[in-house]
């Protein structure tokens, strides 16, 4: 307060500093060197099949909120006189199945990871360009299932398809809308797959393992889940159709089956889902804080090693799900345990993610934005999974709205915020082209706001006793959801600017240059957006990541007054 | 009930020890957002680019900080799983004396019986004070008994049975939720639970529509269904008498041994080919189809009356 500086011009320069190359596009590049519908379908460019992606899980997302946003508004009022009850669970459903499989899962991993994992390894494609292709039409093909279901009446078991509900008393498309999470289940595995043998093999030189971007080692951790995880739902989800298709007896009791049977399944693969829902977004933000903070990593072993813990911890927790259940009181103390053990990882990755920022030269552009809001938002939602890890707690806020606005912090504060801020972060090097820098801003605050009011609220709702999954609901819960309706409405806009920005930017946007936020990292190297094979010469590796240098950054700041 | 409230009313012996608990989160959850929280508002002013602050010798990793960030976390963790472990063991393990409620659930309702035969719907009344047990099961999908104001939940099941107890400590009206998704009226499956002054529940529970107990309603479907021409007496056919097992270990033909409770019964009328008892033949045919849930669970409140007796009482 008492040092007066000239502060005008430093953040004058502070905004030149992100644009630093008013230069020209590439003369030839992935996205221009052909241009008929056929080179893009047909594409066996990474690049360009994290491209398809990204269309493909934005129509699902699209959907999926759609059907988010007309529960909002029913829930607005407590009787249910908007859409009919059943009505009303066909929309919980589809959000639930698209949202998670077509999605979440897919988000990070096959757009970001797609795009950026080959040449973050120096790599001129992944191991297996055409099974990443082949992978993108079998996703296709389980995204057309869903909507099929949908498109012909929907299914209303919810996302979790419990049994004997799913098998024998739900009168809805189950088995082609299960089919369909059956067959997107593969393209996983092949993106896992292709993951896993392109990090081991192909690596640039002197690229060892303990110099892989963080990015690169999340995206490896949550492969191993994919490719040994999913297998477990394509059986779960084969069983339970059988059991509706042909009347055999698995899991519905009256044909001697176990229904709890059907949840140590569900959940063996869906809570190890869950990991790979977030492990990519905590690599990416371990890029985007490195890079706006001008530091290298803090603790870069305990880092990686934590999501690896993650990913082996993550397959033993499933029964956490299960503590009302029926299932023995014992089993719930050891998966309360397991519970509570899995957090001391993601504890410690945002220990260093604070830690990093100690000493650095810290700017506020959009991708840090959203990665700092990942921190809080991630924070209070794994906090709060404590208290669901807590047996008694739990027995108490299971299947309430509390449970919902945990894994929303988790998933759509956590999850989304990191996809946002890496689309932000890596968008220049997609299209050679920035996005507006204000607006961005203001969408990314606008996100974070509308978040907060739409979940937070939910968390008192869940302890006072709101069950999930109500069409209505006794009045006196009404004010809070009012307010996570209104919250909704403001995080939809949240969403719906970056989508504007980003089409006009792709033809409108200044151009970014090879490296407009002066990033460590080999997908910096090579031109925006990058030529067909990456790099025009094998890039060799000498150093640890994130070389940045917070003082050094500030003499070039000042230098540049 | 329609007032505005931002914590639910305690309304049970238990609710108090699970709120404690949720505080005791809660302050452990704002101590951790703090610590995280205040030193990155620190670090986003003090080192914003331009600023003056120090920047020299910056460190990138130090493994005592590491460990004690992972240790300090790690022992508040297994502190709060133990609190929560012993809070949960406590409320799952019903008491020996309690007031017995039968619940039998179904698309899209609660029906409910006391002990003397009175029956209920969506609606259960309970005295203050006393400790109350439901044992329930589905004649469907599965359903959750969900009190809010007891902060009890516990699915109910098709095809085993499961309980759940508490002991009012308010007089008064409380929600009764159906906690787990059962299809296209879950939201409709509500009710109430109306807590009494015990002599009021007393004069509750012998007025209106009574039918008989539900030990003496088991005993008639013990003969009605013909169990008794089998396993009382002395029957021709050679089977098991059911005087005095309940409770007790029963030796099976595979040369295990089963434990006589609600569960055993209950497979022994569905699907008695299952654990058969040492000594006799596959001679029962299955009941499946022939029998009600609430029927099977007065057969088997009957037989746990007879557990003590002798088979010649009979």
């Amino acid at each position: 307060m008492n040092i007066v500086t000239p502060s005008a011009k430093k953040e004058k320069s502070a905004r030149a500093m992100v644009i630093e190359s008013e230069g020209v596009m590439p003369v030839e590049d992935f996205l221009s060197c052909e241009h008929r519908v056929r080179s893009w379908l047909l594409t066996t460019d990474h690049k360009r099949i994290g491209l398809l992606y990204l269309w493909a899980i934005i129509i699902f997302f699209t959907i999926a909120s759609l059907a988010a946003a007309l529960m909002r508004i029913e829930l607005f009022t407590p009787q249910g006189d908007l859409v009919t009850s059943e009505t009303y669970n066909k929309l919980f459903t589809i959000h639930g199945v698209l949202m998670v499989w077509f999605f979440l899962i897919p988000s990070i991993p096959t757009v970001l990871g797609n795009f950026v994992l080959p040449m973050m390894l120096g790599a001129r494609d992944v191991a297996f360009p055409r099974l990443n292709l082949m992978s993108w039409y079998v996703f296709l093909c389980g995204g057309v299932l869903a909507l099929w279901s949908l498109i012909h009446g929907g299914v209303d078991t919810g996302w979790t398809f419990y049994t004997p509900y799913s098998t024998t008393y739900a009168n809805s498309h189950v088995i082609s809308m299960a089919a369909g999470i059956f067959v997107a289940g593969f393209s996983s595995i092949m993106t896992g797959l292709n993951f896993i043998v392109t990090t081991h093999k192909m690596r640039a030189p002197g690229l060892t393992w303990f110099r892989l971007p963080l990015f690169a080692w999340s995206l490896y951790a949550t492969s191993l889940i994919m490719v040994l995880a999913t297998p477990v739902l394509a059986i779960t989800l084969a069983l339970m159709s059988v059991e509706r298709f042909f009347g055999v007896g698995i899991f519905d009791p009256k044909l001697g089956g176990d229904p709890i049977l059907f949840q140590h399944l569900f959940w063996f693969y869906s809570h190890p889902a869950v990991y790979i829902m977030i492990l990519p977004g905590m690599g990416v933000v371990s890029e985007l804080i490195t890079c706006f903070s001008r530091r290298p990593i803090f603790g870069y072993a305990w880092i990686a090693c934590s999501s690896m813990a993650i990913a082996i911890l993550g397959f033993i927790v499933w029964g956490h799900h299960m503590f009302v259940s029926s299932q023995s009181i014992y089993a719930g103390m050891v998966f309360s345990i397991l519970s509570f053990l899995v957090a001391i990882p993601s504890a410690i990755k945002v220990f260093n993610w604070t830690a990093t920022m100690h000493k650095g030269s810290i700017t506020f552009q959009t991708p840090m934005l959203y990665a700092l809001g990942f921190i809080g938002l991630f924070t209070i939602g794994g906090l709060t999974g404590l208290f669901l890890a807590s047996l008694a707690v739990d027995v108490h806020v299971t299947d309430t709205y509390f449970v919902v606005a945990h894994f929303h912090y988790i998933m759509v504060g956590g999850m989304v915020m990191a996809f946002m801020g890496g689309l932000h972060y890596w968008f220049p090097k997609i299209t050679g082209r920035l996005y507006p820098e204000f607006i961005g801003k203001m969408a990314a605050i606008v996100t974070f706001i509308g978040f907060n009011l739409t979940f937070f609220p939910q968390f008192l709702l869940g302890y006072l006793g709101m069950p999930r999954r109500y069409h209505a609901y006794p009045p006196e819960f009404q004010v809070f959801h009012v307010l996570s309706t209104a919250g909704a409405s403001i995080l939809g806009v949240g969403y719906l600017l970056p989508l504007l920005y980003f089409l006009w930017a792709m033809k409108y946007g200044r151009i970014a240059g090879p490296n407009p936020w002066r990033a460590t990292g080999l997908e910096w190297e090579t031109a925006s957006p990058p030529p067909e094979h990456n790099f025009r010469q094998v890039p060799r590796v000498t150093t640890p990541p994130y070389q940045y240098d917070a003082a050094e950054d500030q003499d070039l700041h000042v230098g540049n007054v | 009930m329609d007032r505005f409230h931002i914590f639910p009313p305690e309304a049970s012996s238990g609710a108090a020890q699970v709120d404690w608990l949720y505080f005791g989160l809660s302050a452990m959850m704002i101590f951790f957002s703090l610590i995280v929280f205040l030193p990155i508002i620190y670090f986003c002013i003090r080192y914003r680019r331009g600023s003056s602050a120090d920047r020299s010798n910056p460190s990138s990793g130090n493994n005592l900080l590491e460990s004690g960030w992972t240790l300090f976390p790690l022992f508040v963790s297994l502190g709060f799983f133990s609190w929560g472990a012993v809070v949960y063991y406590h409320l799952e393990r019903p008491p020996r004396d309690s007031v017995q409620v039968q619940v039998v659930a179904r698309q899209w309702m609660w029906k409910l019986e006391h002990a003397v035969g009175k029956k209920e719907i969506n609606e259960l009344h309970v005295p203050l004070g006393q400790n109350v047990t439901l044992t329930m099961t589905s004649q469907d999908v599965i359903h959750s008994f969900f009190v809010p104001a007891f902060r009890v939940k516990q699915d109910v099941v098709p095809g085993k049975y499961t309980t759940e107890w508490f002991r009012a400590t308010q007089l008064g009206e409380f929600h009764l939720f159906c906690a787990e998704y059962c299809g296209t009226n879950h939201s409709h499956m509500v009710g109430r639970v109306i807590v009494m002054r015990p002599a009021d529940y007393q004069h509750w529970l012998t007025t209106g529509e009574v039918g008989p107990s539900i030990v003496q309603e088991g005993r008639r479907l013990f003969r009605e269904k013909g169990c008794s021409g089998c396993h009382e007496g002395k029957s021709v056919v050679h089977a098991p008498p059911l005087a005095g097992v309940y409770g007790k270990q029963v030796p099976l033909n595979s040369g295990e041994i089963a434990v006589a409770d609600d569960q055993y019964i209950r497979d022994s009328i569905l699907l008695p080919g299952k654990q058969i008892s040492a000594g006799y033949d596959n001679l029962m045919p299955s009941f499946t189809g022939h029998i009600s849930e609430s029927e099977i669970m007065k057969i088997i409140a009957y037989l746990k009356s007879i557990g003590e007796e002798s088979p010649s009482e009979l």
